[in-house]
């Protein structure tokens, strides 16, 4: 049997699926690397796997139980939307939908914290009150190239690329605003001796 | 610059070769990116992806890296357009797809592209022949610091960059380079190497298929989490496996130089006919004839200089390349046809291959033991 996909690659179609569309069964025959191609096999991509699944997932949930569900209220994404597609709605979904990520993280990463490039924003976050936080000036955009753009006096000793001392100290403001002062102290301290060390420069 | 121009210059990975530019074919770089306050592309309805498209597409245009740069909407391409792009590894399938509001931004040597509306609002890739991650790496982290002065980026202190699939949260970086290991596969050892990567978190495919069944013997090796570890050390680690797989695939290549002289000769010998002499011709078996025609280059058997012609009709002989070069839409049969012309014509000066000194001692021991 021939490939529906119209492909160059002489092979016989060998993977089969139907799904209904508009109440109509619509049935595809694929050869296994346009099978591949179009992700039928990539239970992780932009798939049609995807859209079937999220199809009968649609039909068995309801509408009514949608209503009660955890959701969004920047981008209105729920958290079935995130079963069925894998992906979230905005930014802030990361919030809405804290609870049970860190398990789904550490299944899928190293770790579930951050280390590597922050944004320049980023710099002048938790570690200083928002009231001081300065609002860049257009000169600073053009400031000679800093590889890692500093603003504040109280970060100009930080080190450029030193993440860890930064990661502390944003979990350091972090702390203070949760009202965590055992956390805090104990953060103080290990900011304290990576500074007194080479650690910090490194 | 217009689609046309861009056509008719190959890629700069193409021309120009690299370090270790006969097992690496190139290497890439990606990283995802998304602004703070706006819904992801693929939850975003047309109007909100069309705005967002508005605020970053510009941005992106005044960049030093992007005078006179290829920028287009998607809906603005034709098909066929649409599939060169994605041939020429510039934008991904799935963009390729995408409706109002997507669009794609690349420089004129064509290293540097940029999807505004893929998964994520920016998905920015940089691409360079051989083995030079930390370069494309570079290159492309510039560019990701000039946008963060213009572009509210959406980050967390302990996620990193949001990204709409947990997966690219962290760094949004995802390094891979495209190899070529016709001997891994040939010595039925590939199967062990992407295991062996895929137990130390490195994800291993073919290029076009699966495990042994990769055409043109082209695999693709990229770190799979992106969210506990520095953009650097991802690709320390990623050049550490690769260096190693460069010394497996080159020892088994010597190895069957010595104990299957006849079964190399006879394959790269009958791809060498095929291509010189077949008029019909299916992707698959094109592919998998260039890869030994290259395999032969790397080994002595044609000069050296032809690999670069392989590298540009590996590109060439896919569908929307063919297409464009007849200037229509073609049937597959038609396209099989062209397929083996462009094939014939480009490969019109490749002498037989000549297996001389290199196989003469194992030839002899052979001869001995008869």
């Amino acid at each position: 049997m021939k490939c529906d996909a119209d492909c160059d690659w002489g092979e016989e179609a060998s993977i089969f699926f139907s799904y209904i569309e508009d109440n109509k069964v619509i049935k595809v025959n694929l050869c296994k690397y346009c099978a591949n191609e179009k992700g039928v096999n990539d239970p992780t991509g932009y798939s049609l796997i995807d859209l079937m699944q999220g199809m009968g997932k649609e039909t068995t949930s309801g509408k009514e139980s949608k209503a009660r569900e955890l959701t969004c209220a920047y981008c209105g994404f729920t958290q079935s939307d995130f079963k069925k597609t894998g992906r979230f709605g905005c930014a802030k979904c990361y919030e809405v939908f804290s609870e049970g990520l860190e398990g789904l993280l550490e299944a899928m990463h190293k770790n579930t914290e951050h280390i590597g490039k922050v944004p320049s924003f980023a710099y002048i976050a938790p570690a200083v009150s928002k009231a001081e936080t300065p609002v860049l000036p257009d000169s600073f955009v053009e400031a000679p190239d800093d590889a890692i753009p500093v603003k504040t006096e109280e970060l100009v000793d930080i080190p450029t690329g030193s993440i860890s001392l930064m990661t502390l100290k944003e979990k350091l403001g972090a702390a203070i605003s949760a009202e965590d002062y055992e956390e805090a102290a104990r953060l103080r301290d290990e900011i304290a001796r990576l500074e007194s060390s080479d650690f910090g420069n490194s | 610059m217009r689609f046309s121009t861009l056509l008719k210059n190959p890629a700069e990975w193409m021309r120009t070769s690299g370090p270790r530019n006969d097992i690496v074919i190139t290497s890439r770089v990606r990283l995802a990116r998304n602004l703070r306050n706006h819904p992801f592309p693929g939850w975003a309805e047309s109007a909100a992806r069309t705005k967002v498209m508005n605020i970053i597409r510009p941005v992106l245009e005044d960049l030093d890296e992007m005078k006179n740069a290829f920028s287009e909407e998607m809906v603005d391409l034709t098909a066929i357009e649409k599939q060169v792009l994605v041939e020429r590894h510039l934008v991904s399938r799935e963009h390729a797809a995408k409706g109002p509001g997507c669009a794609t931004v690349m420089n004129r040597s064509q290293t540097i592209s940029i999807m505004v509306n893929e998964e994520d609002h920016l998905r920015m890739q940089s691409i360079r022949p051989g083995l030079q991650l930390l370069s494309a790496f570079k290159s492309l982290n510039t560019i990701d610091t000039d946008l963060d002065k213009h572009l509210d980026y959406a980050f967390d202190t302990r996620y990193g960059y949001l990204t709409a699939c947990p997966t690219n949260l962290g760094t949004g970086m995802r390094a891979s380079a495209m190899l070529h290991l016709p001997g891994l596969v040939l010595s039925e050892q590939i199967n062990g190497t992407i295991q062996g990567a895929n137990r130390i978190g490195l994800a291993v495919r073919g290029l076009y298929g699966e495990g042994t069944e990769a055409l043109a013997n082209l695999f693709q090796i990229s770190n799979q989490t992106t969210l506990g570890t520095s953009e650097e050390d991802v690709i320390k680690h990623l050049g550490k496996v690769i260096d190693r797989v460069i010394e497996n695939e080159q020892n088994a290549r010597l190895k069957m130089i010595e104990d299957k002289p006849a079964m190399m000769q006879d394959q790269i010998g009958r791809a060498f006919a095929t291509l010189k002499f077949a008029h019909i011709i299916p992707s698959k078996e094109a592919l998998n004839c260039l890869s030994m025609i290259r395999l032969g280059c790397d080994l002595g058997f044609f000069p050296e200089e032809d690999r670069e012609m392989i590298n540009i009709l590996l590109t060439e002989i896919q569908p929307a390349h063919l297409q464009i070069s007849a200037k229509r839409k073609l049937t597959p049969e038609e396209r099989d046809n062209l397929r083996a012309d462009i094939v014939r014509s480009k490969l019109k000066a490749l002498t037989p291959p000549d297996f001389g000194s290199i196989l003469k001692k194992s030839e002899n021991k052979n001869d001995e033991e008869v």
